[in-house]
């Protein structure tokens, strides 16, 4: 006979409490490691959607991510006549607030040249951007639904396409325009100001500047090569994809990936103290009966079993409990939850790890007690 | 004739040292043969507790000679495991608040003593059925100690004391949440094992009600039998 499983059924509803208690713990815990994965996995949704094997960028910098970066537009020309380089593109990036039927909207404004890297890979819904002006792809993120009209500067924009999960390393949804448009969106002054440049006799900036080209490689090319003959330029910089990535995970995202990161070890700390807490609690319970069957002739192991399966079964129970909680909200949060089975497996073994940990105390006080103590009143 | 089962010689036991120490028995002698229902009494402290605790290889004599059905226990050869089988084979406890454990059922809570013995589930739920039924409380076999009336359960609780067929039987106050007509019954019930199974029976009580179920008296003091009194003839 289970003695752990006969306690826990005869006190099943205080067990399920507790377990519930717990479960919402671990569910604390998953979305911290599920925001953790989602905040890498953002970080990196833009830059692999982009698609491209070397990104250049202006000398000294880490752009267009992690750095601001601006190089003139005609670069893209001399990347595309490099050895190796299938196509190139020209891209800018900036966050902006648009104004759409609703209410307002932020997201990241990608521009890139049509028919060339840097535009939406999957559209979901509509088109791609077909014309020249004031056409724009956006992300189902920002709310905003086919043939919506957003005001963006001085101009406005209608919404020709959808795309799914494409964010920005910041989280804010992504939208795709001309480079044109993006350019004049981003470097156009308000007429009140180019008229004061203007009586200065500064003239019309140029604004044939984009933050970044990319590259895509042809068969045989080599990314290492390409990025080697960009950082001839003295003006250019030059990165691989894999180099991109890292300088987005470790340098973009690294803080808040480290502070979520220690927000859930302490959570994992005192959700084992918790456990060790309530399975000392149960243990000293039950110290009476503990007694009368240490008294009976039970062995330490007995003892010993009862306790560290409860334990186990309450970890269990809870992991599963916290486990389903945050699969059925996971796509409540505002911003990317993303749970592998990795991440519910390794979760698990903790939890296993740290219920047999925990329930160290509890065994350790039944051990002690004196079978004596069942006798008398 | 028969052996002894129980038999001391010479115990003492004391706790503390110094000035804080306190000898709770003092040179004690005691045989207890089978069938024999004997009752240990005296007032609070002097030595009664320390005395079952002994004989129910609990606590360890600080001097003295103990033998429990012909084995010799506390000779320094013996450890804690060994113990432990001891009280499982030999000994029943029976506690004076019953001491179920209430996460099972009567029939389960006498099984439990059989299963730790290594009887098997099916073997040790048809023993403790029987058991239940000689002590005519069958009919409450699937119910949990919280629903049992004081009398019943501590029916139950012989029956778990009965489980393995010990030889000895401790009885720390058995009756004393019992009302008069119970006590009677318990007492009498016991009274019959020990004739039945030749089981030594050791009862720490003060119920004035059930003296005179006892074969003898032995009057605890300051750590020493004071006084033994033979009660029912036997």
């Amino acid at each position: 006979m289970n003695l752990a499983y006969r306690d826990v059924r005869h006190n099943l509803g205080r067990f399920l409490l507790t377990c519930l208690g717990l479960g919402l713990l671990l569910g604390v815990v998953l979305a911290m490691i599920g925001i953790y994965r989602g905040l890498v996995a953002d970080a990196l949704t833009l830059v692999q959607s982009l698609d491209a094997d070397v990104w250049v960028v202006e000398k000294g910098t880490q752009g267009p991510f992690a750095e601001a970066s601006r190089i003139p537009g005609d670069t893209r020309e001399a990347i595309t006549r490099l050895a190796g380089v299938a196509s190139a593109g020209s891209v800018t990036f900036q966050t902006v607030e648009a104004t759409g039927p609703a209410s307002k909207t932020r997201m990241t404004v990608v521009g890139y040249e049509p028919d060339r890297p840097g535009g939406p890979t999957r559209i979901v819904s509509g088109r791609g951007v077909g014309r020249s002006h004031y056409e724009m792809v956006v992300d189902e993120g920002t709310g905003l639904k086919l043939e919506d009209r957003i005001r963006l500067g001085r101009n406005t924009f209608r919404i020709v396409g959808l795309t799914r999960s494409q964010v920005a390393s910041g989280g804010d949804p992504v939208g795709w325009m001309t480079l044109l448009d993006s350019q004049r969106l981003q470097f156009d002054l308000a007429p009140s100001a180019a008229r004061v440049q203007v009586a200065r006799g500064a003239g019309a900036a140029n604004r044939d500047i984009v933050n970044a080209v990319i590259a895509r490689l042809g068969p045989g090319g080599s990314a290492e090569s390409v990025a080697e003959a960009a950082r001839r330029w003295k003006h250019l910089s030059a990165m691989t994809q894999s180099e991109q990535e890292t300088i987005l995970t470790r340098s973009v995202v690294d803080r808040a990936r480290r502070q979520i990161g220690m927000f859930t070890t302490i959570l994992l700390v005192v959700s084992a103290v918790i456990i060790a807490l309530i399975i000392y609690t149960m243990t000293m319970e039950k110290l009476k009966q503990i007694a009368t069957l240490k008294l009976i002739g039970a062995p330490d192991r007995t003892i010993v079993a009862m306790i560290v399966q409860q334990a186990l079964a309450l970890g269990l129970v809870g992991f599963l409990a916290g486990a389903a909680l945050i699969v059925a909200v996971k796509d409540v949060f505002p911003r990317r939850v993303v749970l592998e089975a990795d991440n519910f497996l390794a979760l698990a073994a903790i939890v296993t790890v740290v219920c047999i940990i925990a329930s160290a105390l509890g065994v350790r006080a039944a051990l002690r007690v004196d079978p004596a103590t069942a006798l008398g009143g | 004739m028969n052996a002894p089962i129980i038999e001391l010689r010479d115990v003492s036991k004391h706790f503390g040292e110094g000035d804080a120490r306190v000898d709770a028995l003092r040179h004690v002698s005691l045989t207890v043969m089978p069938g024999e229902v004997v009752a240990l009494l005296g007032p609070s402290g002097s030595g009664k507790t320390t005395l079952l605790n002994i004989i129910g290889c609990i606590v360890e004599p600080a001097s003295g000679w103990v033998k429990l059905d012909d084995e010799v226990i506390y000779d320094g050869r013996m450890r804690r495991s060994d113990l432990r089988r001891l009280r499982l084979e030999k000994i029943g406890f029976i506690f004076q608040f019953h001491n179920l454990l209430p996460f099972l059922d009567a029939t389960d809570n006498v099984a439990v003593a059989m299963e730790l013995a290594g009887k098997s589930d099916r073997e040790a739920r048809r023993v403790a059925g029987e058991l239940l039924e000689y002590l005519e409380v069958g009919h409450r076999r699937s119910a949990l100690p919280a629903k049992l009336s004081g009398g019943e359960a501590q029916r139950v609780a012989i029956a778990r004391a009965l489980a393995n067929r010990p030889r000895i039987i401790l009885a720390d106050e058995p009756t004393a949440a019992l009302d008069s007509k119970r006590a009677g019954i318990v007492m009498d019930l016991l009274r019959k094992l020990a004739a039945e199974q030749q089981t030594a029976i050791v009862v720490v009580t003060h119920d004035e009600k059930i003296f005179d179920r006892f074969d003898r008296i032995h009057h605890l003091r300051d750590g020493l039998i004071e006084q033994a009194e033979q009660i029912v003839d036997t």
